[in-house]
């Protein structure tokens, strides 16, 4: 029973409040020999693998640290260009510690205006009348079930794959979010949501449903 | 349970074929703006997907389902995309992709010489062999309104 992330996104498609709930760091370190194997792409911001795959290092995985020396886009923290760094000969044998990108929290407001349409044209794309939008999202590493409210406020949790009841979870979320957000007197709409006791609830929630199962959850 | 249209797209987006049975709505647009909103959508959700996946995708996306129907999505390595869009309680739509891939597709448009790649299919046996696969498919029923 693992849930990995709670979003939650206003009517306007703006992301208004993210936990992140069990991220695994997805870590490798390997000592390379010259020439080096893997093909890097080295892009203004980044150092990722473009190709060769090997020992769980994979396509898109970024660099974040050379020789235990951790790496700042493309530039080493002491100042050394990385990309001159790994180029030349005598620098090896090099231990190179590759990371599955981790994402920004522009990225997650990026990727939250990204399912608004998505979840729009599905609708639109319906080959029956009537049809909401995308409610639940299957891909082989995770499922994304989403919950629209009357008033237009998506809920949407990422979990594990092969759960059942996260209806019930993600209406358990709206509670609290009725109960802790919008009874609060220092919270505008449409706005992010900075309510600690908010926070708390909602990640106890989490802990019990972890714990004892969705079906526990009490009312 | 029923099937309600097919839309197979090649690895730039272009439309090859597209097939409907028991579709009750129309979306109001032209059938190119159609499949252009769907390619565009499913390249959009593809991107989404491996951005926000805690774990390296191998498949990626797989399917997503509304209130009222569920969009299956296989992809090849070489980037041909079958979208078959059921009613929600449709089961094995992924083997059905499959077999659709390798029996149907391989078998009478890789293997018709006047074919060429990149191009609309327009021949007959093809599309005949399409239809009576998935009516023979025990995912395809008439629907009881």
């Amino acid at each position: 029973m693992i849930i990995y992330g709670v979003y939650i996104v206003s009517k306007s498609g703006g992301l208004i409040f993210n936990l992140d709930n069990h991220v695994p760091r997805i870590e490798h370190e390997k000592t390379f020999t010259y020439p080096l194997d893997l093909v890097l792409d080295y892009d203004s911001k980044k150092v990722s693998v473009a190709f060769n795959r090997k020992d769980k290092i994979n396509v898109g995985h970024v660099l974040v640290a050379v020789n235990s020396i951790p790496v700042n886009g493309i530039t080493m923290e002491d100042g050394r260009d990385v990309k001159a760094t790994l180029e030349a000969a005598e620098n090896y044998p090099i231990i190179l510690k590759f990371s599955r990108p981790k994402m920004t929290t522009n990225e997650k407001i990026f990727l939250a205006s990204m399912f608004y349409p998505l979840f729009a044209i599905a609708s639109q794309l319906s080959p029956e009348p009537k049809s909401s939008g995308i409610e639940l999202l299957e891909a082989d590493t995770f499922t994304l079930h989403c919950f629209q409210t009357l008033t237009g406020i998506k809920f949407i949790v990422i979990s594990e794959t092969g759960l059942n009841g996260i209806d019930l979870l993600l209406r358990k979320v709206y509670e609290l979010y009725s109960d802790y957000v919008l009874k609060n007197p220092f919270y505008s709409l449409e706005m992010p949501i900075r309510c600690e006791l908010f926070d708390n609830k909602l990640q106890e929630l989490l802990a019990q449903v972890e714990k004892t199962g969705i079906s526990n959850i009490d009312k | 349970m029923t099937i309600f249209n097919l839309y197979i797209f090649d690895k730039c987006g272009t439309l090859m074929h597209y097939a409907e049975w028991n579709r009750t709505k129309k979306s109001g647009i032209t059938c190119e703006e159609e499949a252009k909103l769907t390619y565009g959508m499913l390249f959009s959700i593809k991107s989404f997907v491996s951005k926000i996946s805690p774990y390296d995708p191998r498949e990626g996306f797989l399917y997503y389902k509304t209130n009222r129907y569920a969009l299956h999505y296989l992809e090849t390595p070489s980037g041909l995309k079958f979208v078959l869009n059921t009613d929600t309680t449709a089961i094995n739509v992924k083997e059905l992709l499959q077999q659709l891939y390798s029996k149907v597709w391989v078998e009478y448009v890789v293997r018709d010489p006047l074919w060429t790649p990149g191009t609309v299919v327009t021949s007959e046996l093809f599309q005949s062999k399409l239809d009576e696969f998935i009516k023979q498919s025990p995912i395809f029923g008439i629907r009881n309104i």
